[in-house]
């Protein structure tokens, strides 16, 4: 079984983590831009916040064996600070253009403000240029309203709604993600968002088709093995081995595929090669830093 | 430094981008049509997107912030010499070639440019930059200062970027001795630094047998390099000192002096030419 957890915010966790998540089996993760817990107050904060998701964590990832990518985007809540914010879209062009970035994002609504949409349409945008599919945060309070909005936005954007990723959906917000056109995220969290369960049972009623799941953690309470405890549930409850290595890694694999920018070795521990079809990205062979 | 003229630079890119093309074409002749997508990509090849992406920069050289991250995907990261060692951290690769060429094609504006690639740039873009400082007429002040970054770093590709004609040229004896330490801490092959058998000094040598000391002291094993360097200078304290470790009660001690030494005596006489 290959593992991928393509939401996971490695720079507040530790070196621990790396060791179990490898140990675990997952191969390959991608780390989204977000903010730190408390609001940035200047550009440098963020340029060396991004510099550290293509350096210093990529190698760190490395040391374990574990391929890392990222996103790189202004996330909605800093998107508040208006000066800030416009600073932060200038210089995003330069990483955006970068190796292993996969994805514009992750971006959208918090608090659902005219700034939090005046960035997240000008990202949507800035994807478009860069021929970059987009991660999209759904906002904790008013799901739905904001899922609602997010979608519209997308809508009225000129983005093939195949290359947005609308993450953190619960019961009530995956069927209209779906309808979109769009792939639809669940992050699986110890006590909010939706545990693996409770995936479970939303899989066993609306399947597969363009639905990821992710562990999004960070330096919150959080659990960086959720994907495979996310596996483990899905085999207990009947599902066949290959449909939850389509979840874990075949779903993840082609969508942030189309940004011909994931470098994962051909073949897991399996020997199987789920590369072959996605062209444009690089492939490791399975070689390994030591 | 006066600048390398990159003539031999880019004959060696083009044959190499030639050498690679000729290889993908007949790939793709024995493959079933399974990635025809992909063929947008393909139908522009690696060279002449280079060539398109040099006329931009020298038109325009602040392009080269959103054309440098991509060399990569660009031109692909094939190794520059067919066959060099893979895991020889001094090994060239085509994009480290072709980021050279760009920053040269910024002219004039290049001490503009070359410290935000660098900055702001991941690790091949900043191996990339360091490889590319002997052939650029770059303020010294800059090169300088980049090359310092990077030997405080701990990532071996970059540290052996910045080991070459460049840092041997410009850097003062302290900073010789303190990268070469440095290779051999973590393990970068001193035979990939160019122009280091000129700035070789004794506290060179003697800073190495120290740090031979250390590791016999521990049980370790020391890497041959130090003795390749070191062996051009008269024995010196540092090595008796390891001699004298040959009695230590701590029979994990004496042995790795006896292995130590026994390396230093067979790699006595190398050249400093070939170290």
């Amino acid at each position: 079984m290959r593992i991928f957890d393509p939401h996971i915010h490695m720079t507040s966790r530790t070196t621990d983590d790396y060791e179990a998540m490898a140990a675990a089996g997952i191969e390959a993760i991608i780390e989204p831009a977000f903010w730190l817990g408390q609001p940035r107050t200047n550009l440098g904060s963020f340029t060396d916040y991004f510099d550290g998701l293509i350096g210093w964590e990529r190698f760190r990832a490395g040391q374990f064996g574990i391929e890392h990518h990222c996103t790189m985007g202004l996330n909605p809540k800093e998107a508040n600070d208006g000066a800030l914010a416009a600073e932060v879209l200038e210089v995003l062009p330069r990483y955006l253009a970068k190796d292993r970035v996969v994805a514009v994002g992750e971006i959208g609504f918090d608090g659902m403000t005219p700034a939090e949409e005046k960035a997240l349409t000008a990202q949507l945008e800035l994807a478009a240029e860069h021929d970059l599919p987009v991660l999209v945060h759904t906002p904790h309070r008013d799901k739905m309203r904001g899922t609602e909005r997010t979608l519209e936005l997308v809508a009225a954007s000129s983005l093939d709604p195949g290359k947005v990723l609308i993450d953190h959906n619960n019961e009530l917000t995956h069927q209209i993600v779906r309808d979109s056109g769009c792939w639809a995220g669940f992050t699986i969290y110890p006590d909010t968002k939706v545990d693996e369960h409770r995936f479970v049972a939303i899989a066993q009623e609306a399947g597969l088709e363009k639905t990821i799941v992710n562990s999004a953690a960070d330096w919150g309470k959080s659990d960086p093995l959720k994907v495979p405890k996310t596996v483990a549930a899905m085999l207990e409850a009947g599902f066949a081995e290959a449909d939850v290595q389509r979840v874990v890694w075949d779903n993840p694999v082609e969508f942030f595929g189309q940004s011909g920018r994931l470098e994962l070795a051909e073949s897991g521990a399996d020997g199987v090669d789920r590369m072959a079809t996605f062209a444009g990205n690089s492939v490791l062979r399975g070689e390994r830093p030591e | 430094m006066t600048p390398i003229e990159p003539d031999s630079l880019e004959r060696a890119l083009a044959e190499r981008l030639d050498a690679a093309a000729g290889e993908r074409l007949a790939a793709s002749a024995d493959r079933d049509s399974g990635r025809d997508d992909a063929g947008g990509r393909d139908d522009v090849s690696a060279a002449e997107r280079l060539a398109a992406a040099r006329s931009d920069v020298a038109a325009d050289p602040s392009r080269i912030a959103v054309i440098f991250p991509g060399v990569g995907r660009m031109v692909g990261r094939d190794l520059l010499t067919a066959d060099a060692d893979p895991d020889d951290p001094h090994a060239w690769t085509v994009a480290d070639a072709a980021r050279t060429l760009l920053l040269v094609s910024t002219g004039d504006a290049v001490d503009a440019e070359i410290q935000a690639l660098y900055r702001h740039g991941d690790g091949e873009e900043r191996r990339g930059v360091l490889r590319a400082l002997p052939f650029l007429a770059l303020d010294r002040a800059i090169g300088v200062a980049l090359v310092e970054d990077a030997l405080r770093t701990n990532d071996v590709r970059l540290i052996a970027a910045a080991c070459g004609p460049y840092t041997s040229a410009e850097l003062d004896d302290d900073a010789i001795a303190q990268a070469t330490l440095k290779c051999v801490f973590v393990g970068v092959p001193l035979g990939g630094f160019v122009g280091l058998e000129d700035r070789l000094t004794p506290e060179i040598a003697a800073m190495l047998a120290r740090f031979a000391h250390e590791r016999v002291a521990a049980g370790r094993d020391v890497p041959d390099d130090i003795w390749t360097v070191a062996n051009n200078f008269p024995a010196t304290d540092e090595v008796a000192a390891i001699e004298a470790e040959l009695d230590h009660p701590d029979e994990g001690r004496a042995a790795a002096a006896r292995r130590a030494l026994d390396r230093r005596a067979l790699l006595g006489a190398t050249p400093s030419k070939n170290i």
